[in-house]
């Protein structure tokens, strides 16, 4: 038998749970409880509203560039709803609304994407990485961490977010194969959305799906529709669990859209058409999960209104606290610090002539 | 006291530090059964298993990356990249974000790990088994690049990488390995990083090296009192960044005259910024142009003609003698 076939043919699933009219199958429906129905839900709506008032704080000046997530909301409020606060999450950078999930403030965020440090604060007890900007460079730190996991025998597992444009890189594939190699409890989740700044999917891969590239690294791959609230979660459910009891790594696709653009500075009519996210606009994750929850009767008109409005109120407070707090920031001594646990002498020295330097122009401005 | 090659008292130091404190790790490639191409890591996997002595995959970028993963959660990694030649594949991973994870996080995740690799030319090697390009990591805020130049040195400068809240890259000169034995202390002994040592005391002309250039530096110097009676100051380096300038400075007041060796080619090298140094600081005490006997702005030839490309005993010689005509 000169072409005996040893692996046998391949078979990558797709899951969908709400259908786009937010039909759910009843058979698959995971079982959530109402009050973390509701958590998820005020969570999307907040992620979004949130997204389109830092899209008009970057167009007013009042925030430097940044990523929005718009239409990804149930790719990643699914799966990170999935993990425990003992968890750890590591994000690339359009992970704001799973960030939020975990506790982020909006204050903070507010702060990063107006090039403050400070922005970068997080507490003691954080298991959250601060945002990666090179694409898949933080994969890898999933695997480390969910090595130093196991070791320390604890039952945490890790969960790393990135983009389908990551997939073509090289850490991605590294990442992923030691995490097959070590059977470390890393959940990976690509948030396939299609476009990697004006790349689309066709040109990163030639695979059907990034699903099966789980398969040539010896792990489970799963396609999911990412708009799909319920779909992603029950994935992700069942990924954790199988990290968590030592069952392994496990790859999750979901199938989303980057309605808006790549960064505030991006201008997406360039290389893609109005039709094509209208199509996807069609497809709002949000819009389904509320007929599903509106037809589970636990959301009415009333109750959407009521956390609209709260909404709106919370992110007002946090928009007036962040641009209350910065004014409290900016010095720029700021900048010599956390580069090293303790300031060498050359640091210490080229911050000592910064303030000379600094007092100086004071001064000449104080003459004109 | 035990006399020990310099890989001899590699792995002392790290059999020590991983029977003090269970959160050191080894990882790279070779590293366990094989103990580690050099043999830096021999037995380590016998005495302490390959949960602790761990075999990875081929591939630089990922080892560095779990490295990172791995210490933020608080464990002490200790990687070992078989050829600084190949570190490059991990290049990124120190810069991005092992360099600035406890920046980014405000202090949050700092990056306690050590990346171990073989760096210099001298052993007859193949292309890319020769390099010494030090200066892309001391270009890097946020990481410590530590480079000893023998055995009871690099064990000591070990035990405090290893040690170290930052992330330190330690460089070994390969040439180094097996060149010579030093007594080396059973007791755990540490040095400070950062700290330049002086290696031989004179009064008439500094030299400033590091890592392998140390021994015909200091072969240099005893030449030129024997043949002379010229006292040369010789300065080990031991940590290239941050670079500790006061005791170069110091010396260059007392000498006058400086000649800086290193095997990295000469442009941008690490003997460009310590010349700038000894400007700011000793410009005024300077009798004569500082020297700098270094490698060529070249790839470093193939084993046949990398005697000529590295600085010599007569070529640092050479160079002592024409700052000491001057003036």
């Amino acid at each position: 038998m000169p072409h005996e076939k040893i692996v046998p043919d391949v078979s990558i699933t797709s899951l969908a749970i709400l259908d786009a009219e937010g039909k759910v199958d009843k058979d698959l429906e995971p079982d959530i409880d109402i009050q973390t129905l509701l958590k998820l839900y005020r969570f999307m709506v907040l992620a979004r509203r949130f997204d389109e008032r830092l899209v008009a704080l970057q167009r007013q000046g009042r925030i430097g560039t940044f990523p929005p997530i718009t239409g990804q909301e149930a790719a990643q409020l699914g799966a990170v709803a999935a993990i425990r606060p003992t968890d750890w999450l590591v994000p690339s950078f359009r992970e704001t609304a799973a960030e939020l999930w975990r506790g982020r403030g909006l204050d903070n965020i507010i702060i990063a994407n107006n090039g403050l440090n400070e922005g970068g604060i997080m507490p003691d007890h954080s298991r959250d990485f601060p945002v990666s900007i090179p694409v898949a460079s933080q994969i890898p730190h999933a695997v480390g961490l969910a090595w130093a996991a196991r070791y320390r025998q604890s039952d945490e597992v890790v969960m790393v977010f990135f983009g389908d444009g990551a997939t073509s890189e090289g850490d991605f594939h590294e990442a992923m194969n030691f995490a097959a190699v070590f059977q470390v409890p890393v959940i990976f989740v690509c948030q396939n959305n299609q476009w990697a700044i004006s790349i689309p999917l066709s040109r990163q891969t030639r695979s059907e799906t990034l699903a099966q590239k789980a398969v040539a690294y010896g792990m489970p791959g799963i396609q999911v529709d990412g708009n799909d609230i319920l779909a992603v979660y029950a994935a992700a459910e069942e990924a954790v669990a199988r990290a968590r009891s030592g069952g392994g790594p496990t790859f999750i696709e979901c199938v989303t859209y980057r309605v808006l653009m790549h960064t505030t500075a991006d201008d997406p009519k360039r290389y893609r058409s109005d039709e094509a996210v209208d199509a996807w606009r069609r497809k709002d994750p949000l819009i389904r999960f509320e007929t599903y929850l509106r037809a589970k009767g636990v959301l009415d008109e009333a109750k959407i209104a009521g956390l609209q409005s709260e909404i709106e109120g919370e992110i007002k407070a946090a928009v007036d606290h962040a641009e209350a707090r910065m004014k409290t920031m900016g010095d720029p001594m700021e900048m010599f610090d956390h580069q090293y646990a303790a300031m060498p002498p050359t640091l210490r020295r080229q911050k000592a002539i910064l303030e000379r330097e600094l007092a100086a122009d004071g001064r000449e401005v104080e003459h004109e | 006291m035990n006399k020990l090659t310099m890989v001899q008292a590699l792995n002392l130091a790290l059999r020590q530090e991983m029977e003090a404190d269970d959160s050191v790790i080894v990882l790279g490639e070779d590293v366990g059964m094989d103990g580690g191409v050099f043999r830096v890591t021999d037995d380590l996997i016998h005495r302490f298993g390959a949960s602790r002595v761990v075999d990875t995959p081929l591939a630089e970028s990922a080892i560095v990356g779990m490295a990172i993963g791995m210490a933020a959660y608080g464990l002490r990694p200790v990687c070992e990249i078989q050829f600084s030649g190949f570190a490059y594949h991990n290049f990124h991973q120190l810069e991005n974000h092992a360099a600035r994870l406890r920046w980014r996080s405000r202090g949050r995740y700092p990056v306690p790990m050590v990346l171990r690799a073989p760096y210099g030319a001298g052993v007859r090697a193949l292309e890319h088994h020769s390099e010494s390009r030090e200066v892309y990591w001391a270009h890097t805020p946020g990481l410590k690049t530590v480079i000893p130049s023998g055995p009871r040195n690099a064990r000591a400068l070990l035990v405090s990488a290893i040690r170290d809240p930052d992330p330190v890259v330690f460089y070994e000169g390969k040439a180094l390995y097996r060149a010579f034995r030093e007594a080396v202390p059973e007791a755990v002994e540490t040095l400070p990083i950062g700290q330049p040592q002086i290696a031989r005391e004179g009064s008439d002309v500094t030299l400033i090296a590091y890592g392998a250039m140390v021994r015909p530096t200091l072969a240099a110097a005893e030449a030129l009192d024997v043949q002379e009676g010229v006292k040369a100051e010789v300065i080990d380096l031991l940590t290239l960044s941050p670079l500790d300038d006061r005791l170069l400075v110091e010396s260059v007041r007392k000498t006058g005259r400086a000649v800086v060796v290193h095997e990295a080619p000469q442009s941008f090298g690490p003997g460009a910024e310590i010349v700038a140094r000894l400007m700011e600081g000793a410009f005024f005490y300077l009798e004569a142009p500082i020297e700098r006997v270094t490698g060529f702005d070249i790839v470093v030839p193939l084993f046949s003609r990398e005697k000529s490309y590295l600085p010599s005993v007569p070529r640092i010689v050479r160079a002592v003698r024409r700052t000491l005509d001057q003036g």
